[in-house]
């Protein structure tokens, strides 16, 4: 039985296995066939009166998506684990560079990743080829992970106490913007095949997130990418923004990343509450 | 593109509603949507119609309340208004802006019966 949630859409899957548990129903105990004019919120039928009412909510679109992550922040928190939710558009490189970071970080830090695409498992498949604990998770349709999903596959994860979870987000920098999934950073990576007023056309994700990196710096001899207005760019949008300059490919600045990392992870323990077993 | 699960998620609070206050059909949904919600206002209006369908919240009209974007400007120290994330000052023309408001994203109230 799922302790994350109550529900389960079918188009999501965890490796393969539709998250579809427990559906919904929204039945109201209302007696059809027949009448009962005083069953209406004021208890009584006043001829000429509607029962229409008003009902103030003020509450947030995205407070059950809120909800989710607050509960995964939490997790995170008591157990002294960093989570990293890593954005982009498709193909700026992610999973290349996870696979390089987990490289660089063996023996140092205990890497996991929840891997979102919309579907396939072949992302995972090429993280497990390091040896780090990888799960897939397939969003179907959806163009985005959310709280829930991380949740569940946090179960299915299991990570150990001061680990590092990263989560490789669905290529796209629109929607996981809006979604906190609990994690202690958004790190967005830009590619310098992209162009560099990319944080202006996706202001959002520049908004959101605390890292920038800029990847495949390798290749900027054979471009015009100007990397001056890139992070000028970033800066108009998140004047608090970081950006540090990598290649995954050959390893450039690699050593900058995996130190902000580890210096991330520090944060994130001495945040742990007192009792909490020392790492 | 995540108006839809965004719309999904009003359905959700709806139904929330309608099990805790007891009501089996809504009439009016009003939003409050902010300049710097993320959100895509005419792609919200298609996805509404199109979720609401066979709910109890079918045929539901939807009233949009637009919000105004603000932020502190650091440089002139005080509240400037803003059309988008990577607007600058309109008095000073720095961007040392912090977005103050303008990303709301809120099912205000509701009309049911």
């Amino acid at each position: 039985m799922c302790t994350v949630c109550g529900c389960g859409e079918g188009e999501i899957r965890i490796e393969g296995e539709e998250h579809g548990h427990h559906p919904h129903h929204h039945d109201h105990p209302h007696g059809h066939g027949t009448h009962h004019y005083g069953e209406g919120p004021a208890g009584t039928s006043v001829p000429g009166m509607s029962q229409t009412r008003l009902i103030r909510l003020e509450q947030d679109i995205l407070s059950k998506n809120n909800t989710y992550a607050a509960r995964n922040r939490q997790l995170f928190a008591d157990r002294g684990i960093l989570a990293l939710n890593l954005v982009s558009s498709p193909g700026s490189g992610k999973t290349t560079l996870l696979v390089k970071t987990i490289d660089m970080l063996a023996g140092r830090l205990n890497p996991y990743v929840i891997e979102g695409d919309q579907q396939t498992s072949a992302d995972a498949d090429r993280i497990r080829a390091t040896g780090a604990p990888a799960i897939q998770v397939n969003t179907g349709k959806g163009c985005h992970l959310d709280g829930h999903m991380v949740g569940h596959a946090l179960q299915h994860l299991a990570p150990v106490d001061g680990s590092v979870v990263f989560i490789e987000n669905v290529g796209n920098l629109v929607c996981p913007a809006a979604f906190d999934l609990g994690e202690a950073h958004k790190v967005a990576i830009l590619s310098v095949t992209e162009g560099e007023d990319k944080p202006l056309k996706y202001p959002d994700m520049f908004a959101a997130s605390d890292l920038v990196l800029l990847n495949k710096t390798d290749l900027l001899p054979h471009l015009d990418f100007d990397v001056e207005a890139a992070i000028a760019n970033a800066r108009k949008v998140n004047p608090a923004i970081r950006v540090l300059q990598v290649s995954a490919r050959t390893g450039d600045g690699m050593a900058g990343w995996c130190a902000w990392i580890e210096a991330a992870r520090a944060m994130q323990l001495a945040g742990r509450p007192p009792g909490a077993a020392a790492e | 593109m995540h108006e839809m699960s965004i719309c999904e998620s009003i359905l959700g609070l709806i139904r929330d509603q309608a099990k805790a206050q007891d009501f089996s059909k809504v009439k009016r949904v009003c939003l409050e949507i902010g300049p710097l919600s993320g959100v895509e206002i005419e792609a919200l209006k298609f996805g509404f119609d199109v979720v609401m369908r066979d709910t109890l919240a079918d045929g539901a009209r939807l009233e949009i309340i637009e919000t105004a974007g603000t932020a502190w400007c650091m440089p002139c120290g005080q509240s400037v208004p803003i059309g988008q994330r990577f607007d600058a000052c309109p008095l000073c023309g720095s961007h040392q802006l912090r977005v103050t408001g303008g990303d709301e994203l809120r099912v205000k109230e509701l009309e049911v019966n």
